[in-house]
């Protein structure tokens, strides 16, 4: 690109009418650079620190080409009766695990909203609660309920209505704050009591909203559900750590590929759901 | 029903419509409502049988629920308990032992998370002008762009981290990997969303005084998108942060591995300790990166 040819005056008198533009203050023009450096030498001192050198990625890369070729073809080897149940019961534990939490966490929900409970206490109390829950991922949740409830699917279950009851809390609870009073407000002036005015004023405009937020976290559980059998709370994640371990990688492509697929037809199927739900 | 006739008797000043066509409105009004009666339970029937399968399936019997849920109380009794017996709470010295060795193991895992996210986010915004209907024209490339990111977010982390573990060797390094690969393709499905609801103008600017595809996007487009950019990726360094305390469970890296071995050796106090770090390093960095998003957006900030 050519510039605009100014003359030596013009210049000086854009500069001198935009100060701001064209002489800007140092702070201001050392605060990009600085922290670009800084982000930069962070990733740097991460790199070094976590041993990361090229000449382990090559090595890695060299080891990852020769299993990707281990692949191909997938094949279960005989096992695809044994998967498919595997695959069942993922698809189960992360349904019944968002069932759980979703109903678990509505009243909760209810409770955190400010627009309901207007004890300050309370709305901070259970938001910080609920945002404990969320910082502990689904694995250490299935870990700390195999501890209880012994190895297996029912584990898993619950491990996901824990880490989803609180990410449902909060989601529920902003949904219900985005609500309008007027519906509310119109079933108190015609003498309906605080549960009449729940029911009324405020379900019908939270419930599509909900189920659509609900149906959205089944979708991503399974995705869930397919890890949390590595630690052994059910479903095919088990198999897979199985396969990797002892390095059958037709089995690995073949169980990733279902999973994939069980993924996408969760997606298709989620998504229709709430189109239809959108239309009424 | 004789809604209209009584409203009739009063004085009112609300229009009674006559009984015939207020008859026909009920009744359309009464069907309207059983329809959607009649779908409602329709949708509860299905998810009943969808949920009894499920229960079948995953072996829950509900008798044995309520014992179940006794051991989950005795379980947190003794997460807070030493073994000495006292309550952790009496002598947080004891409670928090290996403070030093967990502490150096938190600040590895933050730096995964924050390695693999700048890793991550780099691959992601190469790839995203590669993705996005307004700067690539190309339908193939799009195409096989738009399907690579799929891939990469739909595999579990885990999943990549237990085969990067066998391909690169224990440590941090693989879990690094898995999570820049997952971040690239969910932060480049965000970020393709982003650059193709820029305003187009800009860019058509360049373009027409001459500049080329590169100059058009550095000086067009990226103006607009970079500070949603960096909205996504701090969003998204605060769940790789998550994720990578688990990492260790595959012996991928940071905290996580300690965390396995003391829930797997049933040292309660160790594990209620590292939860309480881990859930403390969570807070604070929610808290930090929530703040720097506000400053991202100053005018959108509460």
């Amino acid at each position: 690109m050519r510039g605009l040819d100014l003359t030596a005056d013009e210049l000086a008198g854009l500069a001198q009418r935009h100060p701001a533009l064209m002489n800007p203050p140092l702070r201001n023009r050392l605060a990009g650079p600085a922290v670009t450096i800084a982000i930069l030498g962070l990733f740097v001192f991460g790199l070094w620190s976590l041993d990361i050198s090229p000449v382990r990625l090559a090595g890695g890369a060299v080891a990852l080409a020769r299993f990707t070729e281990l692949m191909v073809p997938p094949d279960p080897l005989g096992h695809t009766l044994l998967f498919l149940d595997a695959l069942a019961e993922t698809l189960a534990i992360s349904l019944l695990g968002t069932l759980i939490a979703a109903v678990l966490a509505f009243p909760v929900g209810l409770v955190a909203a400010r627009n309901v409970v207007r004890n300050p206490v309370i709305h901070i109390l259970t938001r910080r609660i609920l945002d404990i829950i969320r910082s502990v991922d689904v694995l250490v949740w299935a870990l700390v309920w195999i501890g209880v409830v012994g190895l297996g699917p029912f584990a898993g279950v619950l491990a996901i209505a824990c880490s989803d009851f609180g990410a449902f809390g909060k989601l529920f609870s902003e949904t219900v704050e985005t609500t309008g009073e007027r519906a509310r407000d119109g079933v108190r002036a015609a003498g309906g009591g605080r549960l009449d005015e729940i029911r009324f004023g405020l379900l019908p405009q939270v419930l599509p909203v909900i189920a659509g937020q609900v149906l959205y976290y089944f979708e991503s559980n399974v995705r869930s559900a397919t890890i949390i059998g590595i630690v052994g709370a059910g479903g095919i994640g088990l198999h897979l750590y199985e396969a990797i371990r002892t390095l059958e990688w037709r089995e690995v492509s073949f169980l990733v590929l279902m999973i994939l697929v069980a993924v996408a037809a969760m997606d298709w199927i989620s998504s229709r759901l709430r189109a239809a739900m959108r239309a009424g | 029903m004789n809604i209209g006739r009584d409203a009739s008797a009063s004085p009112s000043a609300v229009v009674v419509l006559p009984d015939d066509r207020l008859g026909a409105l009920h009744r359309a009004y009464a069907a309207v409502g059983a329809r959607r009666r009649l779908k409602l339970l329709a949708g509860l029937a299905v998810l009943a049988v969808a949920v009894a399968v499920s229960s079948r399936l995953a072996e829950i019997e509900p008798a044995t629920m309520w014992d179940k849920f006794g051991g989950f109380t005795s379980y947190f009794d003794r997460l807070a308990t030493l073994d000495s017996g006292a309550r952790v709470w009496t002598d947080p010295v004891e409670w928090f032992w290996g403070l030093e060795k967990w502490s150096i193991l938190l600040g590895q895992t933050l730096l995964m998370g924050y390695v693999g996210t700048l890793w991550g986010a780099a691959f992601a915004f190469v790839l995203c002008f590669a993705a996005s209907r307004t700067t690539c024209h190309n339908g193939w490339i799009r195409f096989a762009a738009l399907r690579f990111l799929e891939f990469c977010r739909t595999v579990p982390v885990l999943v990549f981290a237990l085969v990067f573990v066998v391909a690169f060797g224990l440590g941090p390094l693989p879990g690094v990997l898995a999570l820049a690969i997952h971040t690239a393709g969910a932060l480049g499905k965000l970020f393709t969303e982003i650059v193709e609801n820029a305003d187009a103008r800009p860019a058509e600017g360049v373009r027409a005084s001459g500049g080329n595809l590169v100059e058009s996007i550095r000086f067009g487009v990226l103006p607009q998108v970079l500070s949603s950019f960096a909205s996504y990726a701090l969003l998204r360094f605060e769940i790789n942060v998550r994720e990578a305390t688990v990492m260790g469970f595959v012996g991928a890296g940071g905290i996580g591995e300690e965390l396995l071995i003391a829930i797997r050796r049933f040292y309660y106090s160790d594990v209620s300790a590292i939860l309480v770090l881990i859930i403390l390093t969570v807070f604070v960095l929610d808290i930090a990166t929530e703040r720097l998003r506000g400053r991202l957006f100053p005018g959108e900030s509460k």
